[in-house]
Order: C-alpha cells, then structure tokens, then sequence
C-alpha cells in the first residue's frame, strides 16, 4: 500500500507538452497549404442564383473562370452600371474570350485539354444576352463543357 | 565580457506555442474551404459549313417546347406555366413512354428545347434549368430505386450508365430570340 502510495506522489511529472508546438505547426503547416488566397480580384458584383440540383466541381486546376456582373461600386463611375465580363484580372470583351481560351489551354498538358471546364460565375441580374454571347464565344473555341456556377439553396425561400 | 557568458542562455521556447497557435487559428480562419458548385452543361459543338440542321424526323409530341420571354414568363408547350409546375410538367412529359398522345414516346426519344430572349434574366435561365435537371435526377432517382434499390448517384458507375441510357437528358437550346431588344 505505501509503496503504491509513494509511486504516485513521486512520479507524475505531468504530461510533457514539448512536442505540442511541433503539433501545432504541422497542422499549421497544413493549412497554410491548403489555404487559397483568392488570386483574382473581382472588379465585377457577382451574386450567383441559387439552384438545388448541383454537382461539385472536381479538379480546380482544370477551371477557367469568366466572370459576368456590374462594375463594382467605385469603379462604376468609371465603367458605369452595365454588366461586364472579366477575364483574369481585366474587363474583357466578348471578343477576347476565344484567346483567353487558347491561353488557358497553353497552360495545360495536352491530355487534360478535354477536361477542362469554364466555369460561368455571372450575378443573378444579368440578362441573358450577355450568357448568349458569351457561351457563343466558347462554342467558337471549342470549350465545351461548361457549369453554370451556382450557390445551394432554394430559390423559392426568396418568395 | 564576463557577463555575457554568465547569462547566455537559450531563447525561451515556451511561447513558440503560442505563436504557433496564433497563426494557426489566422489560417483557420481564413481558409475557405469553398466547394465550387454548379449546374454542368455541355455546349452544342459549332455547326459546320451549311449544315442545315433537320429538325423534321423529330416527332412533335417529342419535343418539349419551354419559351421564356424578356418578363421572365413562361410558355410551356403554348401555355403559360408557372415556374414551380416546370419539374412535374417536364417529368409527365418525359416519363409519358405512349400514354397521352401529346407528350412523348419513351424517355430516349424525349427532347426539351429551351428558348430564351436575350432579355430574360440568368436568374430565370438557372431556375429554369434547375427545375428541369431535377425532373431528370428524380426520374433518374426512382429508375435507380426499382431497379436496383438504391438512390442513383449511391449506384456504380455501369449501373449508372444504364439509368442515363434510359433517361438521357436531351435539353436543347435554340438560338435566342432578341424580342424585347435588349442588350
């Protein structure tokens, strides 16, 4: 009894906490790699619809993104209040879309060129005359496979 | 001189948790993990050189004409109809296989052609699509469950390729109208 005793006042020295730091970066180091920063800077208010039938997006690196919204507020008195498209880290025409095609596609490997996939992230707003033109556009460049960027939700909460 | 040996001693590593904690919870923070999600489509491919497309050996009773004007309205099969009757109205249609003679044959020969003014807004053109994406999916969901018992993204990817050999999802979009002459 008093040796179990002694034991247990002499010895509990407590859990080390020497390796916590390493723990702590390692995780740390998870997520800074992880971590996306956003690459682009939007220019253009996009405010996705809403949709339920929705599929995941796989393989990022395969996705180009075409942006379709109003000018952000302090550029409006610049650019005004009509919907823009923005490519990468400009205003964009219409025009410019099939070599910001080609550009995307030179980034790529060979193989994955069928893969790739446009993402269209355009505000619920828009008309769809500016979609029209726009997906005319990948049609000329042979980008076919498109999505329709939505957030998850139902539309009807909204009546 | 003196001094400086007597006192040299290591950095005190205790706070290097903290710190490291700090930083961890800054990335914590501001990690999105955002999932990009979104209605898939695939674009018709351009036509060749004077192509001329035949609509004429598509059956009319096939084809599931859905119109949406510059005022978001619908006309559905030359009636009006109201956004939330879209899904079960394409899903009668769809899954008719004979029995009204104005809706379709079977789910394989089943078209739904969509066309939209260039004034109607995306948010219309989304809904409207998602609408009919979910009468395909539910279709799709209660072939799954007769067939082989579970719900149709749980199946493997054959059984899968069956379900959508039955109900593909032909959804064609004609060229757009420019009635309301909007930009």
């Amino acid at each position: 009894m008093s040796k179990f005793k002694s034991k247990l006042k002499s010895g509990s020295p407590g859990i080390s906490t020497a390796s916590l730091p390493d723990i702590v970066f390692m995780l740390l180091f998870f997520f800074m790699v992880t971590t996306v920063m956003r690459e682009t800077t939007l220019f253009v208010d996009v405010l996705t619809p809403k949709a339920t039938e929705i599929r995941k997006m796989e393989k990022k690196s395969l996705v180009s993104y075409i942006y379709i919204g109003s000018p952000v507020k302090r550029l409006q008195s610049s650019y005004g209040t009509k919907p823009r498209i923005q490519l990468n880290d400009a205003f964009a025409e219409t025009t410019d879309i099939q070599e910001f095609i080609a550009t995307e596609r030179e980034t790529h490997d060979e193989k994955e060129i069928p893969y790739m996939t446009v993402s269209i992230k355009a505000d619920e707003e828009v008309r769809m005359g500016t979609v029209i033109d726009v997906k005319q556009e990948l049609r000329k460049a042979n980008a076919l496979k498109i999505n329709y960027s939505t957030r998850k939700g139902s539309y009807r909460q909204g009546f | 001189m003196a001094r400086s040996n007597r006192e040299l001693q290591e950095i005190n590593a205790g706070s290097m948790a903290d710190i490291a904690f700090l930083l961890l919870i800054f990335f914590l923070v501001t990690t999105t993990m955002d999932v990009d999600t979104g209605i898939a489509r695939k674009l018709p491919p351009m036509p060749e050189d004077e192509q001329i497309e035949d609509d004429s050996q598509i059956h009319a009773r096939n084809i599931y004409v859905v119109l949406v004007n510059s005022n978001n309205q619908l006309l559905v099969e030359g009636l009006p109809m109201d956004i939330s009757q879209l899904k079960d109205g394409a899903k009668d249609f769809i899954d008719n296989n004979g029995l009204n003679p104005e809706l379709s044959d079977n789910p394989e020969k089943a078209i739904i052609s969509l066309q939209n003014d260039r004034g109607t807004s995306y948010k219309t053109y989304i809904q409207v699509q998602n609408e009919l994406t979910a009468a395909y999916n539910e279709l799709r969901n209660t072939a799954a469950l007769s067939e082989f018992g579970s719900r149709y993204y749980d199946l493997l990817k054959t059984q899968q390729r069956d379900i959508r050999k039955k109900y593909p999802q032909k959804i064609s979009e004609a060229e757009p109208k420019n009635i309301g002459e909007n930009e």
